[in-house]
């Protein structure tokens, strides 16, 4: 029906041609091309043809198939951890009636507002080999537990920092279930983790596929973590190695991206998949709502003891990295000793300039981002132009494509585009950097900006134009103010995201003073005489994000408050 | 996409156009761009020192490992290079300045001597210059050692002691120039035999070969691991900024020069030269001396400014017994590093295993001598090649060879596996003698 009636009301051709050209380009030419010239690299054999010989290179290449390895395991274990920690928390908030179920949402926005390798350095500290919880198990009990020893304290990390994308695919997935089915199954006899286990797991598997997916792609394509924790063997930060070190004529570099790539379209295939292939359709959705259990006695206690030790998990990096930021000297002892501010003073001395940059690229970046979203949820949603819905995948296509990978494109792909007025080399300007920023961050604001017009009845624009507004006049004065909510939470969600990427911009800051925020992270984590500069930078990081993600929810529930008063 | 590649550029330099426009034109100072692979610390120090003398000079630091370093100066097209490269390795200028990425700079300090024992601080060529001195030594965390109850160690065989078991740290020199330094050093130092015997006790000893350099000071500062082989300034830097660590220089050690160099087709060379010449004079040698820097500088006089008992290589106070032979470490370069890594980074747990059966079979015995264990230790400890086949040019010309020779790759790929099956049958044959030695 949307389709008949964005027939009946295609505008000119022209008009939305004028608007895809430039979207298209966009895409075309800052991630589709890119992409293309790795792939291209990868499978070259230098004379115009095609060969398998570099991928046969790689795998020769013993240290390439143990990071190829490393990689696997390290994205299955924190997918294994990651699962252990939200199945029991879904099933505890979306089936008993429960206090801790508030808790468990809060679990849910945490790893949004840190990345898994700002914490990194604070969890060596808390549980490394001589961290803060071994110190005292060793001394409680004379055992230590290897949480950080290499891949173990990558899997650590990544588990708990991507987990809520499990838990709340999962919990959304049982709220669907209809109640029926457990009835019908606790009726015949099935109860606590044989009905877990034969009905309500199986019935929610597609979120469950959905979220682990997303934490395998995720892990899989993460370059901080493991660099911050001094471990190199893996896909990620070979990649990088190979391109700084070897340089961009190396293939095995380029066989590693593809790779990644591949992996990334795997992953996120079999998710597609899993979830349409089969029939999981429950007669009515979430039926007469799924009766929530009571619980009581030693069930509340353990359900309760569970929540909190996840929560005093999640919370530690943060807290170590804020412990970081204020002491002076931590070493071989539970608590650091002696606490001073002199870190942010030195951030804020020497590294202002890198949170102004953060602020000027990610505003600049979600800002286009917003706009390319708009376009393409009108060209989606208001046209009938042929092949719209390509674009729509196109922009989507970037959250297959990891940032390094990403990167290793520009690098490649623009190699000696020099910009004018002297500015010197593209891929050495900032502005590389921006647009990869803005490239990677489009899909949530398309999704954002789509939504958001979706919920805009056409009715209201054809209301304007009868009253004689042109289309540029009903975009700018209806459409755009309606469809505010959902721009701003695009916005706000690309920024943020933009805020702590430190993938991408790793390859692509040739300079300090062009260096954003999360570059500076790293580098000043590569300090002996003190990491507190970095932990202090850390925390500015997760305090902007934290702001930000904190004002857009407060604008989105005040307008959806508006909103259902003007309903009512 | 329906452009071709060779069209792309075009349509994306029309399409940032619109962008560039909105850029603000930056001011019209020099820029001297300087590659390095030091820390945040020591260039935020002397950008802030230059800018301070030379207001209209702006110094822009490039962050990179060394490797990096060389890959992005190659890279980059004549009149568009950075102005100076500054590093520790000195292989690396070797690489540069054959390369031709280098240009004399004829800013040398003549109060700077001529050499630090045997070696030349100045390139010979005057293609670069020594700007500070590094030496490799031992650095612990006290706090570990103490809760432990193990003692301080002095010299590179005190490591091989079986207390140590598991609280060493040492990164590969394949992942790293300065360990290929310290390696380098004890195995000039000691003579190869004994000196792969050390380093392979002392690997055994190990709780980890790190991946990168920085692992090593970075587990040890923070209690990660007790004791790490490490360059000089991680230990004092660590040290002097407030660190529960220690640092010694053992006798067998060298002392090299770290390099800054001007490099060939940059934009604006005189300024290049003129934070060299900075880099070099008594006022940029302070700099050197901060608590969070700690390295030893090249200018004698400086010294006079340090905090007592700073380590003064000019006075004695460093005994550096090994005269770093800079050219024999070139012959084996590749071959030195091959061989840690199949002895020791891809072997290492069945390393220690071997070296923790073998420490057990000694504390059982209580002393006496036993034909299983000197077997076991000789089957552990010694290299799979001597001295001679190492220096083999055919030998090193294998490992250098460019990756697309295909016959090379195989012929590199039988040795590395040679090496590494061999390793592994030693040391699972030392488990088994050293466990039934009576």
């Amino acid at each position: 029906m949307t389709t008949a009636l964005a027939a009946a009301r295609t505008p000119g051709r022209s008009g939305a041609w004028l608007v895809a050209l430039p979207v298209a380009l966009f895409i075309g030419v800052l991630l589709l091309w890119p992409v293309a010239t790795v792939l291209h690299a990868a499978l070259a054999d230098g004379r115009g043809g095609l060969t398998l010989v570099h991928l046969r290179a790689f795998f020769s290449l013993s240290i390439m198939r143990e990071a190829f390895v490393n990689s696997l395991v390290v994205a299955l274990g924190a997918v294994a951890l990651a699962s252990a920690i939200a199945v029991p928390l879904a099933y505890l908030t979306a089936r008993f009636a429960f206090r801790g179920a508030a808790l468990v949402q809060t679990l849910g926005v945490l790893p949004l507002i840190m990345p898994p390798f700002v914490g990194a350095v604070a969890m060596q500290l808390l549980f490394g080999r001589n961290g803060s919880v071994n110190l005292l198990l060793n001394d409680a009990f004379g055992i230590r537990i290897p949480f950080m020893e290499g891949l173990y304290g990558v899997i650590f990390v990544e588990g708990l920092h991507y987990f809520p994308f499990i838990l709340l695919n999962l919990v959304a997935s049982m709220r669907n279930i209809d109640g029926a089915m457990e009835e019908a199954a606790q009726n015949l006899g099935s109860h606590g983790f044989r009905l877990f286990r034969r009905v309500v797991f199986p019935l929610a598997l597609p979120g469950f596929v959905a979220g682990a997916s997303l934490v395998f792609v995720k892990v899989f394509d993460d370059l901080g973590t493991p660099l911050v924790l001094n471990v190199t063997n893996m896909l990620a930060p070979q990649a990088y190695l190979r391109i700084t070190s070897v340089g961009l004529e190396d293939p095995v570099g380029y066989v590693i991206a593809m790779i990644m790539v591949v992996f990334s379209i795997l992953a996120l295939w079999v998710s597609a998949r899993i979830t349409q292939g089969r029939d999981f359709a429950t007669l009515s959705r979430g039926g007469a709502a799924t009766r929530r259990r009571p619980l009581a006695g030693w069930r509340a206690f353990a359900a309760y003891a569970w929540v909190l030790l996840v929560l005093a998990l999640v919370l530690s990096p943060h807290l170590g990295i804020l412990l970081m930021s204020v002491s002076r000297v931590w070493s071989f002892s539970v608590l650091p000793e002696g606490y001073t501010l002199a870190h942010y003073a030195v951030v804020l001395t020497d590294s202002a300039g890198m949170i102004g940059n953060t602020l000027l690229y990610c505003s600049l970046a979600a800002l286009i981002d917003v706009v390319l979203g708009v376009a393409i949820a009108w060209l989606l949603l208001r046209t009938a132009l042929p092949g719209r819905r390509w674009l729509d995948w196109g922009a989507s296509a970037a959250l297959a494509i990891p940032g390094i990978v990403l990167a290793i494109g520009y690098l490649r792909a623009f190699r000696g585009v020099e910009l004018p007025f002297g500015w010197g080399a593209f891929t050495a300007s900032w502005l590389a950097i921006m647009l990869a920023y803005a490239v990677r961050r489009l899909p949530y604001a398309v999704r954002a900006c789509v939504a958001a017009l979706e919920q805009v009845h056409a009715s209201l624009e054809e209301a304007a134009q009868s009253l004689g507004a042109n289309r540029w006049r009903t975009v700018r004065r209806i459409v755009v103010p309606l469809m505010a909510g959902g721009i701003l939470a695009g916005f706000v969600t690309s920024f943020i995201t933009a805020a702590v990427e430190l993938s991408a911009t790793i390859l692509l800051v040739t300079r300090e003073s062009q260096a954003p925020l999360s570059y500076g992270i790293y580098l000043y984590n590569q300090s002996i005489a003190t990491r507190g500069p970095a932990a202090a930078l850390g925390v500015i990081a997760v305090a902007i994000v934290a702001l930000g993600t904190f004002l857009s929810h407060r604008l989105l529930e005040r307008r959806s408050a508006a909103m259902s008063s003007a309903e009512t | 996409m329906p452009a071709s590649p060779r069209r792309a550029p075009f349509v994306l330099r029309a399409s940032l156009c619109a962008v560039a426009l909105a850029l603000p034109l930056a001011a019209a100072a020099e820029t001297i761009t300087v590659i390095t692979s030091f820390p945040k610390e020591l260039t935020a120090a002397y950008k802030k020192a230059f800018e301070a003398k030379y207001p209209n000079d702006k110094l822009e630091i490039l962050n990179k490992n060394t490797a990096a370093g060389i890959a992005f100066v190659r890279e980059q097209p004549v009149g568009s290079r950075p102005e100076v490269f500054w590093a520790s390795a000195p292989d690396a200028f070797e690489v540069l300045s054959s390369s031709k990425l280098l240009q004399k700079a004829d800013v040398a300090n003549p109060a700077v001597p001529a050499k630090i024992g045997s070696y030349p601080i100045n390139d010979p060529e005057g293609m670069y210059y020594g700007q500070a001195l590094a030496g490799y030594g031992i650095m612990w965390n006290t706090r570990y050692l103490a809760a432990n109850k193990l003692p301080e160690p002095r010299e590179w065989a005190d490591l091989v002691k079986p207390e140590y078991f598991s609280h060493l740290a040492i990164s590969s020199p394949s992942r790293s120039g300065t360990t290929h330094l310290t390696v380098e050093t004890i195995l000039q130092g000691e003579g190869w035999h004994k000196g792969w015997a050390q380093m392979l006790q002392i690997s055994g000893n190990c709780a980890a070969i790190t991946e990168r350099s920085f692992g090593v000071p970075d587990g040890v500062a923070n209690g990660q691991y007790g004791i790490g082989l490490v360059i000089d300034f991680f230990g004092l830097a660590a040290k002097n900024s407030g660190m529960p660590v220690e640092f010694v220089y053992p006798s067998v050690t060298s002392i090299v020069p770290a390099n800054i160099a001007l490099v060939a087709g940059s934009k604006s060379p005189e300024a290049g030269r003129r934070f060299i010449q900075y880099a070099l004079s008594d006022e940029g040698q302070q700099l050197l001396l901060d608590k969070q820097i700690s390295r030893l500088p090249v200018l004698p006089a400086t010294y006079e400014k340090a905090p007592p008992g700073y380590p003064n290589p000019f006075a004695g106070k460093i005994q550096a017994k090994v005269n770093f032979d800079s050219s024999l470490s070139e012959s084996r370069y590749y071959v030195v590093r091959a061989l840690y890594d199949q002895l020791v980074t891809f072997r290492h747990k069945e390393l220690a295993a071997a070296t923790k059966a073998i420490h057990d079979a000694q504390k059982r015995l209580g002393g006496r001598s036993s034909p299983q264990l000197d077997e076991a230790r000789r089957l552990a400890y010694t290299p799979p090649i001597d001295e001679k086949q190492a220096a083999d040019k055919a030998l090193e010309a294998v490992f250098k060879a460019d990756k697309k020779d295909a016959d090379a790759s195989r012929r590199r790929a039988q040795v590395e596996e040679e090496w590494g099956s061999r390793a592994k049958a030693n040391y699972a044959k030392a488990i088994e003698l050293a466990n039934a030695a009576k």
